[in-house]
């Protein structure tokens, strides 16, 4: 550990994120011993494995998210100032949708839950067991929710450069959402609207809030407090209507 | 060993799911941009460290946070467990599921009050609102949004209603609260939306779901799993337009009262 005095300091925050990730752990480890030990009053089936499990989220995303602050986040940053300072519309708008696809193709929660999508969808027959099949319907549904996040945020882009009133892109989303819903196959509605919650997570809001409250910073006579926010929104909107939309082409209607 | 190799294998899928990261930020810093990285091993030890954490994490979920939640709600779901000291109970009808619907909301409001993207969006807002949106009364108002939309959520899989009437619903309440709310918090109701179900939240709340439709007589996973995290994403929105709502309508009161007193 005394070869470069930047491990370790990089070691010493992984101790402070290991803490900060056990704080957002212990409610669920609160509330789940209350409901066994009072309520339930049963041994928890696999206790072990679910400790080591556990334990393993705990430094698994300790490491991750400190990784993210060394390594994507201060590249994204610098990467959104400097292209919004080179003022070319076309590769601002491409950065936008690279950032949005890019980092929700590596989201853990989507990653996790467009497995066990394809799980379920086997299992109530609805497509071939096979583990490959499975790994190409997962994979086709997280590119399908990784390519409406990256529209969407180029969408939310436009929107902060041209002064579009947010709440009537959003209501416009809504009532796309609800006519798609009435004949999108009834097995995909669930993940679809799902969908929307899952992919903004850990990566993508912290990147997308920087690379909107910095163009909104930068051009004039905008508010980053209020045009920086908005992002978000249309990236738990848009994936809802693109899943539909694989589910359409996926399972027919 | 077989966790070992599981993790190996874990590594090398997580490998494949960072390079489109790796591909698109590198053809924009040299193609595009035309720049060398600065901290360039600095950047690349803090990669290393994202395919390691990912690969835990990931792992760690199949092994604690999918069977928890899978766990939980065959548990509370038993029948067994459910007839207690009654003589017989309804497994179909919703009403017997109470235990349930009260762990969904402790979850949910549990999870909630501590998640950081909130305490954020909290501080945000008490500062464009000009401090007449309290931290503590929004982060509050939110936990109870979302604890209210989960064991709703949990309601519609053991009723068997279908996803979409409620969502439905949902966007209504929204879309008129859009037009009375303070304009300055609208973008802001909106995000908040999103960032109320993070990464440790999503796969035990989804497994509740899940396993809670595999228990019920008559429910189908494949139909009425999924859902509950689009439940946890609506309702904060209709919370915190409300909470804006009334915050804004009591600082005007105030002033109100003020003028009024002034001008006796």
């Amino acid at each position: 550990m005394k070869s470069k005095p930047l491990h370790n300091k990089t070691f010493l925050y992984i101790v402070g994120q290991l803490k900060q990730s056990a704080m957002d752990l212990l409610p669920i480890v609160l509330v789940i011993g209350f409901f066994q030990i009072v309520i339930i009053r049963q041994p928890l089936p696999q206790f072990g494995d679910i400790l080591f499990g556990t334990l393993m989220v705990i430094v698994g995303l300790s490491m991750f998210i400190q990784g993210l602050e060394m390594a994507l986040f201060p590249l994204g940053e610098s990467m959104a100032q400097s292209l919004t300072r080179k003022g070319s519309l076309f590769w601002l708008l491409s950065f936008a949708f690279a950032l949005g696809f890019s980092t929700t193709i590596a989201e853990p929660a989507l990653i996790a839950i467009c497995r066990k999508a394809a799980e379920i969808a086997a299992q109530g027959g609805l497509l071939d067991p096979a583990p490959s099949s499975l790994a190409s319907y997962a994979l086709g549904l997280r590119l399908t929710v990784a390519f409406s996040v990256g529209f969407a945020i180029l969408l939310g882009v436009l929107r902060i450069l041209l002064n579009w009133p947010i709440h009537v892109l959003i209501i416009g989303g809504y009532i796309l959402v609800i006519l798609i819903t009435t004949i999108a196959p009834a097995e995909i509605i669930g993940i679809a609207y799902d969908a929307g919650g899952v992919t903004t997570s850990t990566i993508t809001v912290p990147l997308v809030t920087a690379l909107g409250v910095g163009l909104a910073t930068i051009i004039k006579g905008r508010n980053p407090l209020l045009d920086g926010f908005g992002l978000i929104a249309f990236a738990s909107l848009l994936p809802m209507i693109f899943v539909m939309g694989y589910g359409i082409i996926f399972f027919g209607i | 060993m077989e966790m070992l190799f599981d993790l190996l294998k874990t590594l090398l899928l997580t490998g494949r799911d960072l390079l489109p990261i790796a591909i698109i930020f590198s053809f924009f810093q040299l193609v595009v941009i035309k720049q060398s990285i600065a901290n360039i091993s600095r950047i690349l030890i803090g990669s290393l460290y994202v395919l390691i954490g990912l690969a835990l994490f990931l792992t760690g979920l199949e092994k604690a946070l999918f069977p928890v939640g899978n766990i939980m709600a065959e548990q509370l779901t038993n029948p067994v467990f459910l007839q207690g000291n009654k003589v017989s109970v309804d497994l179909t009808h919703w009403t017997t599921y109470g235990w349930l619907y009260f762990f969904a909301a402790t979850i949910g409001f549990a999870t909630t009050i501590a998640e950081p993207s909130l305490i954020a969006v909290a501080y945000k807002a008490n500062e464009v609102s000009g401090g007449s949106v309290g931290q503590w009364g929004l982060r509050i108002t939110v936990a109870v949004g979302v604890a209210f939309g989960i064991t709703l959520g949990c309601y519609r899989i053991v009723s068997g209603t279908p996803l979409h009437y409620f969502i439905t619903v949902g966007y209504i309440i929204v879309s008129i609260q859009t037009f009375f709310a303070p304009k300055a918090l609208i973008p802001l109701a909106y995000d908040s939306g999103g960032v109320t179900t993070s990464t440790v939240t999503v796969p035990i709340v989804a497994a509740l779901g899940l396993g809670l439709s595999a228990s019920v007589p008559g429910r189908n996973p494949a139909i009425d799993g999924f859902g509950l995290i689009a439940f946890a994403s609506l309702f904060p929105i209709i919370s915190v337009l409300t909470y804006a709502q009334l915050a804004h309508w009591r600082a005007t009161r105030t002033i109100r009262i003020k003028e009024n007193t002034h001008a006796l």
